[in-house]
């Protein structure tokens, strides 16, 4: 059994809650400076070298890239093979991200309960996702969700004789819905099938491969790739002002699901979607 | 690009045009969700404002906070929409401009036109970049809401783009 403390776990998450925060992810950053040599809209194209001059100055100041340092999603897969010792496993990664946010001067934007709305001033709770994997590892990944993008997210429960088309037409019509107020552009999570809430994980999890890497399954691969071309031709462009570069990726995953349904999820995340990961 | 000293008087906004690229130079008041709301609140109850609202721009926006030897960290624009409906007390309150992102209800677009306003855009989730725009930031009301207190900053250079004039023009009915 390898033995990882909780002392460790609790310092790493914290590193994490500040590089996540403050370096844009290299895939993120290729794809924008793709977008860049791509778009032909001058406003767009300005647009894009802000924000990637953004991820520069982020970078080199030591700032978030978005002042919206978001909800801090904590992934942790857990080796079967690991013991962990020392406090609450739950607690030590909370006492990280307090301390991340803390250390890293993020903005804490938790609020205790959604009806009283009184910021916990800590950033915490996380939200934690936590898998029992096999092996001696544990890997952990931090991704800050902002509420612009979130806040345009949606499921639908479709019958299970839907279409593909109704499928992206659903897709599409999130993505029209989010205007500016999403950041575009946009990095769009889909989960299909599961249940309710295993869609709407997914739809998330998805947000964590790397843009430009296709699901290796052929005829989800093929929707992604379409509906990236569909969305890129929406005219909203980056801040909703034009161009066609509105999504940098689209990433979808499935799961089997019931004979009576077929739940959709779609995660909605901006050019600020961020994520840093390590393995112990 | 147009360089514009603020406050914004009402010459100067009838002047601006949907589309324009701004500079701005000058004073300007941070405000989201939950000073918003308290605004609104003390309007209603004719209590006086923490703040004039003459002729000043609000700036949708909640900073993280400053790393030692900034005045701010990062400070990038909040979604414009919800404070729609906070915003025309405000402006009959004498509002000059916002500063947001995304979209505007008609009714905000029309209570613009009428009262001469004009609404801005800023690069959503460009914080870093905006934060070396502003060169002094000092909270001026609500401290207990954190990162939604009204901050007073100075600001130079600070990019936005015209985005509803006081015409009622939308920048996003027009691309
Ligand atoms: S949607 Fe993303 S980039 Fe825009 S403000 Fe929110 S976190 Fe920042």
């Amino acid at each position: 059994m390898k033995k990882i403390n909780t002392r460790k776990i609790k310092q790493i998450v914290s590193q994490l809650c500040i590089e996540a925060n403050m370096n844009l992810r290299k895939d993120i950053l290729n794809a924008l400076k793709k977008a860049l040599k791509v778009e032909r809209n001058k406003r767009a194209k300005r647009i894009l070298r802000e924000i990637i001059d953004n991820a520069r100055i982020a970078k080199t100041e030591r700032l978030p890239i978005c002042q919206d340092t978001g909800v801090a999603v904590v992934y942790c897969e857990i080796g079967q093979d690991v013991s962990i010792v020392g406090s609450e496993f739950e607690k030590a990664v909370n006492e990280g991200v307090r301390e991340g946010y803390r250390k890293g001067n993020l903005r804490k934007s938790v609020v205790s309960s959604p009806i009283e709305r009184e910021n916990t001033r800590t950033n915490t709770p996380a939200v934690i996702h936590t898998r029992i994997v096999p092996g001696n590892k544990l890997r952990i990944t931090v991704c800050p969700k902002g509420f612009g993008s979130e806040n345009k997210s949606d499921i639908r429960m479709f019958e299970p004789t839907a279409t593909t088309k109704d499928i992206k037409d659903f897709v599409l019509d999130v993505v029209r819905n989010c205007g500016a107020e999403a950041c575009p552009p946009l990095v769009l999570g889909i989960g299909i099938g599961g249940t309710f809430e295993k869609a709407a994980g997914l739809a998330k999890l998805s947000l964590l491969r790397p843009i430009g890497k296709r699901n290796p399954k052929k005829h989800i691969g093929r929707l992604e790739r379409e509906l990236l071309g569909d969305i890129n031709r929406l005219n909203i462009g980056p801040m909703g002002l034009g161009g066609k570069t509105t999504a940098l990726a689209v990433n979808i995953l499935e799961f089997p699901t019931h004979i009576a349904g077929l739940p959709v999820a779609v995660c909605v995340s901006c050019h600020a979607t961020r994520s840093a990961k390590k393995v112990l | 690009m147009i360089k514009i000293e603020l406050p914004l008087d009402r010459k100067k906004r009838v002047s601006l045009k949907t589309g324009q690229r701004l500079l701005l130079y000058g004073k300007l008041y941070t405000a989201r969700d939950m000073a918003h709301k308290r605004l609104r609140e003390m309007i209603r109850k004719r209590s006086p404002l923490p703040i004039s609202l003459k002729g000043e721009i609000l700036y949708y926006c909640g900073p993280t906070p400053p790393p030692p030897g900034r005045p701010i960290g990062s400070c990038g624009p909040t979604t414009s929409s919800r404070m729609d409906p906070f915003t025309i007390p405000l402006l009959k309150k004498g509002l000059g401009g916002m500063i947001g992102k995304g979209r505007r209800s008609p009714d905000i677009r029309r209570a613009i036109k009428s009262h001469r306003g004009v609404y801005l855009i800023a690069t959503g989730g460009a914080g870093a970049l905006l934060s070396g725009k502003v060169k002094r930031a000092s909270i001026v009301a609500f401290r207990d809401l954190g990162p939604e207190a009204i901050y007073e900053l100075e600001v130079e250079g600070f990019p936005v783009i015209v985005a509803i004039d006081s015409r009622g023009r939308d920048i996003y009915d027009e691309k």
